[in-house]
């Protein structure tokens, strides 16, 4: 067998996703032999360093442009970047899961097994200190992000997809809190999950069908040169796209989003919201700008349909909504469909902005669920709207800090959601897709409206006896909350930085 | 030309105040109302010296500043002003100081901390300002929105009943205008090159179809915001509910960012579709006028009376734009100020009386000149100002916009005048009813109406009684400074002038 010779691997560009990777593989063993009371400083310690080292590696590789394990993965501006956005989110994350000041043991079941309400259940829903596998199990879907917006075949793509998704769908159902509801959440995930990643796969076999091949070069070659009919690949876009569009929860796909979002663990949720979409995207973007650049004529309608279908729709059922986990799962499926108006805009503006777009998002949203874990009363968080009135009167800062999330999610001036929305309207007009801007702009109208009644809510309204109180935050929170809130201050008022670096790296490799 | 930054740090100082203000203990209410009376009054200063320092008759954009901001997109911190955003901001210095003064005690029972009121009138004032220096179309666009914050919370924290529905109502409607804005500001960007620079704008080439979208994305958020029929329905909401010093600014200043809007960058950047589109703006001007006038005959809620006389106003105002005549020109810009130092007052009068009488229905009034004579006297001359009495500043403003449109349009220009008819009946009416004739009994009842105008309420109303007067038989200091801006922008849409030398006569 002197043929078969290992790919080689420039290691140095894939070693964030080694780290982690790594890091994942030590905490498992960690849950085996750290004693119980160490395990949760070490699980987490190990999970933070793990992060930020992957970080401080892809900083070093920011101008690397290549594809390595022979074209399977590809290190190039908008991996790195993209890696860069998932590492320093899920960092801010981590900081969410790590709290245990809110609630005794934090927001995680000790034992996930143990029947619902049974007497077992009872004892350690009180006190018992919750799971530590969850660090593990959350380094697991970082490293499979981490993947996934660097793969570069369909295949290595697939793979990561699951790597991702099989710790989120665990992560969803160990909420301590209402665990019936978490748990069902998971298996709905699950269930839809698993017939997206089905699509999938066999969207991909259809590709290999007709280009007999998996990478994306490749693809990108027969979609340009094959004189074939063209349904098989057709077919296999589209079944793909259905599985990355369930990703990123835009409309039809987008009916889990709201009950996981509400059922899962609030920094799950948090997790999920701004770590998960720019995985999605990266993908996305990837499938559509490197392997079938050439169908945009194609495509560019029938995701313009969605993107549209995507705002319209979360924007009109977020006005709906009493509880504020669904409202910000409704307002993070329009997102989707803004983040849709940026991919279709196509070219380097169009890839810029998205990315722009999704570090913004993600920081926000971040920001947006630290708020939620904070408002609570003996049940824990207090998710009804109705709860939330008068909150500004008990805690004027809480209450100011979530206004200013809310005003960037609305998009007002001064906040990066307005930069975002701005950076992908204008690219989205440059590409020649005003109809999707003018249903952007459209459905922001709509979707002002739910946050605005949050405002009142808390403003304008008097406070009840059934106004929670909003716990003192500990350490962690804070430092997520300041991060997430600084971020939308910074980048709504200098975003010139970011603006460039998303510029720079606005450049696939094939 | 003088060096100093004046626009930059006339936006920022009253931001400044704000957060001091804001930070201020909420225990000690008089401390915050004193440095707020203060810092609006060094604001004041300030803007002195910047109409000192502005050369009326030279350049169109002077004072200007720039600092880069966002590279990538050429957006810019440019500030420059002409001489119809030069009086405008001089509106806002003098009318902020009269409003705090006037908003004294009106956050004392709100039961809501009352040095974030003043922090927050503070902060408007900044927004305000900013809109009116900026000559850069994504900074104006970001204070042209960051102005709803403010406004929202002074309306729904301290307004009156119904102030959550006019508050909500008032941000909607406002965001809604934005937002198409927003459309057209990305559009004009693209088609403009990457540039949000004014005077760069204004020289780009478009296609007629781009132009007119264009012009519609920014005319509806002007036209929302001035509010013209028939996009005017949150005014009477949030007028109604607001607070009187907020109620003053709101319609006082904030509206005119519409009107100012559409001269500074309708009409240069789109002449085209500005021209294309003038008859359809002058038959909704016309349209306010009458039915704003009809339906304020109709009130019987002071606040929302007074907020319906504006809206007629703002036809005459949007008429005057869109006439195309420097003469109707000028009458707008002179309106602009005159409505704001004249039915400012009117806001601020009617505030008062509400205030002591705990209601804002007229028919909770009658005969209430005989409890407070002078405030009754007050109303009276404000009324008299706001239905453009001769010797009163709004007068020359009207006949200036009726003489101009008459020119090139007479039909328009009649059925406006009807205006003027409505207008008297239903100021005087209101006066009828409010201060006049037989008392009410249940007035005697109420404590409040024991005491006429105090010296505070007169040191807030007495300057404004003194600029009407002033300008009504004197304008010259405002139509020397607006006079070239107004001839620029009409030079800018192609206007041709019938007799662009009467103006001086009739002014004088």
């Amino acid at each position: 067998m002197d043929d078969l010779k290992a790919p080689s691997i420039d290691y140095a560009a894939v070693a964030p996703i080694l780290i982690l990777f790594g890091a994942a593989c030590l905490g498992v063993l960690a849950e085996a032999f750290v004693p119980r009371r160490a395990r949760h400083a070490v699980q987490l310690g190990l999970a933070l360093l793990a992060t930020v080292a992957g970080l401080v590696v892809v900083v070093t590789q920011a101008s690397t442009r290549i594809t390595t394990a022979t074209g399977a993965l590809a290190i190039d501006g908008p991996a790195v970047f993209l890696q860069g956005t998932i590492l320093a989110l899920a960092l801010v994350s981590l900081l969410l899961m790590g709290e245990r000041k809110l609630e005794a043991g934090g927001a995680f079941v000790p034992q996930a097994a143990i029947t619902v309400g049974s007497e077992a259940d009872t004892r350690q829903a009180t006190r018992a200190p919750g799971l530590t596998e969850v660090y593990p199990v959350t380094m697991f879907a970082v490293a499979g992000m981490l993947l996934f917006v660097a793969a570069n075949d369909l295949l290595t793509m697939f793979i990561a997809l699951e790597v991702f998704s099989l710790p989120l769908y665990l992560l969803c159902a160990l909420a301590r809190r209402r665990r019936l509801l978490s748990q069902e959440a998971a298996l709905k995930y699950f269930l839809l999950g698993s017939y997206a990643s089905a699509f999938f796969l066999f969207g991909v076999a259809l590709i290999y069908g007709f280009v007999g091949a998996v990478d994306l070069g490749a693809i990108h070659a027969a979609a340009a040169e094959s004189d074939r009919d063209p349904l098989l690949l057709y077919a296999g876009l589209a079944l793909l796209s259905i599985g990355l569009l369930f990703k990123i929860a835009a409309v039809p796909f987008h009916v889990w989003t709201p009950d996981v979002y509400q059922g899962a663990p609030t920094p799950v949720t948090a997790f999920m919201a701004a770590c998960t979409k720019v995985a999605a995207f990266g993908a996305l973007l990837r499938v559509l700008y490197v392997g079938f650049d050439g169908l945009s004529w194609d495509f560019t309608p029938v995701l313009g349909v969605i993107a549209v279908l995507t705002m319209i729709m979360g924007a009109v059922l977020a006005v709906t909504q009493t509880d504020i986990k669904r409202l910000l799962a409704y307002s993070s499926i329009a997102n989707a469909g803004y983040l849709l108006v940026g991919v279709l805009a196509s070219g380097e503006a169009g890839l810029a902005s998205t990315m722009f777009y999704l570090v913004a998002y993600g920081f926000t949203v971040l920001g947006a669920f630290a708020v939620v874990t904070l408002v609570r009363d003996a049940d824990g968080e207090a998710g009804h709207l109705s709860r939330w009135a008068g909150l500004g009167r008990r805690s004027p800062l809480i209450a100011g800090v979530f206004t200013f999330i809310l005003l960037a999610f609305a998009g007002i001036p001064l906040t990066s959601g307005f930069i975002g929305k701005f950076a992908v309207f204008g690219a989205a007009i440059e590409g020649g897709q005003t109809w999707l801007v003018i249903a952007g702009v459209v459905s922001s109208i709509v979707l002002a409206f739910p946050y605005l009644r949050v405002v009142v809510m808390m403003w304008l309204s008097d406070p009840s006896d059934a106004t929670p109180t909003v716990s003192v935050p500990g350490l962690f929170t804070t430092a997520a909350l300041t991060i997430g809130v600084a971020m939308t201050l910074l980048l709504g008022v200098a975003p010139s930085l970011l603006l460039d670096l998303t510029t720079g790296a606005a450049e696939f490799v094939r | 030309m003088s060096s100093f930054p004046y626009l930059s740090v006339l936006t920022v100082a009253p931001l400044v105040g704000a957060l001091v203000v804001a930070f201020l203990p909420r225990s000690r209410p008089d401390l915050a109302k004193w440095v707020t009376l203060a810092w609006s009054l060094g604001v004041l200063a300030l803007t002195v010296a910047l109409w000192v320092a502005f050369e009326a008759g030279g350049e169109r954009l002077q004072l200007r500043e720039s600092y880069p901001w966002i590279p990538g997109w050429g957006a810019n911190f440019t500030f420059a002003v002409d001489g119809i955003a030069l009086v405008m901001l001089m509106l806002i210095a003098v009318l902020v100081p009269i409003v705090i003064l006037a908003a004294w005690h009106e956050a004392d029972h709100s039961g809501r901390s009352v040095p974030v009121y003043f922090a927050l009138l503070l902060a408007l004032e900044s927004t305000m300002i900013g809109v009116f220096a900026a000559a850069d179309v994504f900074l104006f666009y970001v204070f042209f929105e960051v102005m709803l914050v403010p406004m929202y919370f002074l309306i729904g924290s301290y307004g009156g009943a119904q102030r959550q529905y006019a508050a909500v109502k008032f941000f909607l409607y406002s965001l809604v205008g934005g937002l198409f804005m927003l459309a057209a500001v990305v559009g004009l960007w693209v088609v403009g090159g990457h540039t949000f620079d004014w005077a760069a704008l204004t020289e780009i080439d478009m296609s007629t179809g781009t132009e007119r979208w264009l012009f519609l994305g920014f005319f509806l958020a002007f036209a929302i915001k001035a509010p013209f029929f028939p996009f005017h329905t949150w005014l009477p909401d949030a007028g109604g509910v607001a607070p009187a010093g907020a109620g003053a600014l709101l319609v006082g200043i904030l509206d005119k960012v519409g009107t100012f809007g559409i001269l500074r960058y309708c009409l240069p950047i789109f002449p085209e579709a500005s021209r294309y589109f003038a008859p359809l703006a002058l038959v909704l001007g016309v349209i306010g006028i009458i039915y704003a006038a009809l339906l304020a005959v109709g009130q019987n809620d002071l606040k929302r009376l007074v907020s319906y006389t504006s809206i007629a106003h703002f036809g005459f105002i949007g008429v005057g734009i869109f006439a195309f005549t420097t003469q109707a020109g000028t009458g707008a810009v002179l309106y602009m100020v005159n409505h704001g130092l004249a039915t400012g007052l009117l806001f601020l009068v009617v505030g008062m009386l509400v205030a002591r009488r705990g209601s804002a229905l007229i028919s909770d009034f009658g005969g209430a000149g005989k409890m407070v004579p002078i405030l009754a006297g007050v109303l009276f001359f404000a009324g008299l100002a706001s239905l453009a009495m001769p010797g009163t500043a709004p007068f020359v403003s009207e006949f200036l916009v009726l003489i101009g449109t008459f020119t090139v349009n007479k039909p328009i220009a009649i059925i406006a005048t009807l205006g003027i008819v409505l207008a008297a009946a239903y100021v005087l009416w209101m006066v009828q009813r409010t201060v006049q004739g037989t008392p009410n009994p249940a007035l005697a009842e109420v404590e409040g109406m024991r005491r006429d105008i105090t010296l505070r309420e007169k040191v807030v109303v007495a300057p404004l009684i003194a600029l009407i007067i002033l300008f009504g038989f004197y304008p010259k200091p405002i139509t020397d400074v607006i006079n070239p801006a107004v001839q620029a922008t009409m030079e800018d849409v192609g206007a041709t002038d019938p007799a662009p030398t009467a103006i001086t006569e009739a002014a004088k």
